[in-house]
């Protein structure tokens, strides 16, 4: 696994110049192949998580499952690239199992997102069933435990 | 009618009286007085700690809650769960080529500590010495001294990065010396063994019949190749003790859980001592130690993974700023010199930390050798050693 891949996916934060101290290597050479990375587009965004049931104004989440009628030639690509044009849509996976799709959405309100599905999703050509779920409370996020309380302290000092 | 005790003068109770000459005479540890100051301080980033910064593995804790519900709860064999010590062995011996056999060469002991006592009172008798590399560990002379034996200290210098020299070795022998101790990777200077440096000491140890008492805790903390045990020199497993635990390598400080490997009869009778004093490690520490050993590799690698970027970045940061520093190999600590800067290592520590906020331990602590050069322990976030290094940059400045 590429090391800087792997720092900068827990901390999008980190300078080439705390990379490279980090692995020993000249700052120049980091700094070169981050943007190497970026240019080929294996690094896309680099994105703050956010605990948004920490603020008072916070979003609604749900997560849609999809049955798809699969294309000929195009398979599930055309749908779900159709689909994933929508801003309200965080993301959309291909999974195994009863369904077919996974969408992440994004909304105000619980109305909002239910309007969406309604009136976008549901009667896209392709789309035979949806099934939404509401986000009530995350506890887990891009491997950052949400709920945790603070963390036990070490004595100050130990031989 | 009772007798009144008139007749008796009743002197005051004097505790002192009735200790321990050799516990009455045993100097506090140094760290206690910069334990102090920085417990009272506000905002102050330690770098003394000399534990991970991890808790331990999910699972590992999991398993040992798994262990309680069932009620898993009662002593285990004096030596400790078999299943531990056979997995114990396993990994010995795919990871170090040593055979030890589960039921007669390995002993369970409630941390690497009591291990190091039992190697000590199971093998030394009044006036016996044991050679100790310095610095050092501190529990090591105290436990020599506490068994009646003498502590033969022999300094590791700069120049050798703080390895062990066979020539300091050899000169420290007499007829008393009976041991042998070394400790490495190592508690405070960061400093590894090669497999050459062992090989010089091997005839030393030969010529001179002694025991070898290695702790190697740090063991699996070594960042360039991979630990070499003095038991894997040829011919040298039979005169070694081999006492390590997973308190360092998997964040199990605080469960305390260490083992012994060796020869039969010296586990034999470091058994008898155990068995007498602790009876058994605590049998839900030993579950969870059995969890991390079976299925723990991923987090202990992780954690070595990070403790690694973390050692290259607060050592050259070191560098940078002015405090020079050798490239420690081992365990979690560097330990760079200041004797650049016309302060004692203690006196540099106290006005850190009550300058800029920054706690060390002075080297001092650890032996005279240690004298000139502070621990800095790495194992915290790369935050705080970031705003360390910023931090003590600003104090140098201020010299």
């Amino acid at each position: 696994m590429n090391e800087i891949l792997e720092i900068l996916s827990e901390n999008a934060k980190a300078t080439s110049s705390e990379i490279a101290a980090l692995l020993g290597r000249p700052e120049a050479e980091v700094a070169k192949e981050i943007r190497e990375l970026e240019d080929a587009g294996v690094i896309r965004k680099y994105i703050t998580l956010i605990n948004w049931e920490k603020l008072d104004q916070s979003y609604v989440f749900a997560v849609l499952e999809l049955k798809v009628a699969l294309q000929r030639k195009t398979g599930y690509d055309a749908v779900a690239e159709r689909i994933a044009n929508f801003s309200e849509v965080e993301s959309v996976r291909l999974i195994s199992g009863d369904h077919d799709l996974s969408v992440t959405v994004r909304g105000k309100s619980m109305k909002d997102i239910a309007y969406f599905v309604a009136e976008k999703i549901a009667p896209l050509e392709g789309v035979q069933s949806t099934c939404t779920h509401f986000i009530l409370r995350s506890y887990k996020e891009h491997g950052v435990i949400l709920t945790e309380k603070q963390r036990p302290q070490r004595l100050v000092i130990t031989p | 009618m009772k007798q009144s005790q008139k007749n008796v003068s009743i002197a005051a109770w004097n505790a002192e009286q009735h200790l321990n000459q050799v516990v009455k005479d045993m100097p506090p540890s140094g760290i206690r007085k910069f334990f102090d100051l920085v417990s009272e301080m506000k905002g102050a980033i330690s770098l003394g700690v000399g534990e991970p910064d991890f808790v331990t593995p999910w699972h590992v804790r999991e398993a040992c809650i798994y262990s309680l519900e069932s009620g898993i709860t009662h002593y285990t064999s004096n030596k400790g769960m078999p299943e531990l010590r056979e997995v114990i062995s396993e990994t010995v011996r795919s990871e170090q080529g040593l055979t030890y056999d589960p039921i007669e060469q390995i002993l369970i002991t409630t941390g690497v500590s009591e291990a190091v006592d039992l190697a000590f009172r199971a093998t030394l008798n009044p006036g016996d010495e044991v050679i100790v590399p310095e610095p050092c560990y501190v529990a090591y002379t105290p436990d020599i001294l506490l068994t009646g034996g003498v502590a033969r200290t022999v300094p590791t210098r700069l120049e050798n990065e703080f390895r062990l020299q066979a020539e300091d070795v050899a000169a420290a022998v007499n007829d008393k010396t009976r041991a042998l101790l070394l400790s490495y990777p190592n508690n405070p200077t960061g400093a590894i063994m090669t497999r050459s440096d062992l090989e010089d000491l091997a005839d030393v140890v030969v010529e001179n019949d002694l025991l070898v008492i290695s702790d190697e805790v740090y063991a699996k903390l070594t960042y360039s190749g991979s630990h070499v045990s003095f038991a894997q020199l040829e011919g040298m497993q039979e005169r070694t003790v081999i006492l390590n635990g997973l308190s360092k390598s998997h964040a199990m400080t605080g469960w305390r859980v260490g083992y012994v490997l060796g020869d039969p009869s010296l586990v034999g009778a470091m058994t008898k001592v155990h068995q007498y004093t602790m009876l058994s490690a605590p049998t839900m520490a030993q579950v969870a130690a059995l969890e991390a050993m079976q299925k723990g590799e991923v987090e202990m690698l992780q954690m070595k993974h990070e403790y690694d970027l973390r050692r290259r970045m607060f050592v050259s940061g070191l560098n940078r700023i002015g405090l020079d520093c050798f490239e420690p190999r081992g365990a979690f600590y560097a330990f760079p010199s200041v004797k650049a800067w016309g302060l004692s290592s203690e006196e540099f520590a106290e006005r850190l930390l009550k300058e800029q906020k920054v706690a060390v331990v002075p080297g001092s602590v650890f032996g005279p050798s240690g004298e000139g050069f502070l621990r800095c322990s790495y194992a915290t976030s790369r935050e705080e050693l970031i705003e360390a290094l910023d931090r003590i940059e600003i104090f140098l400045s201020s010299l």
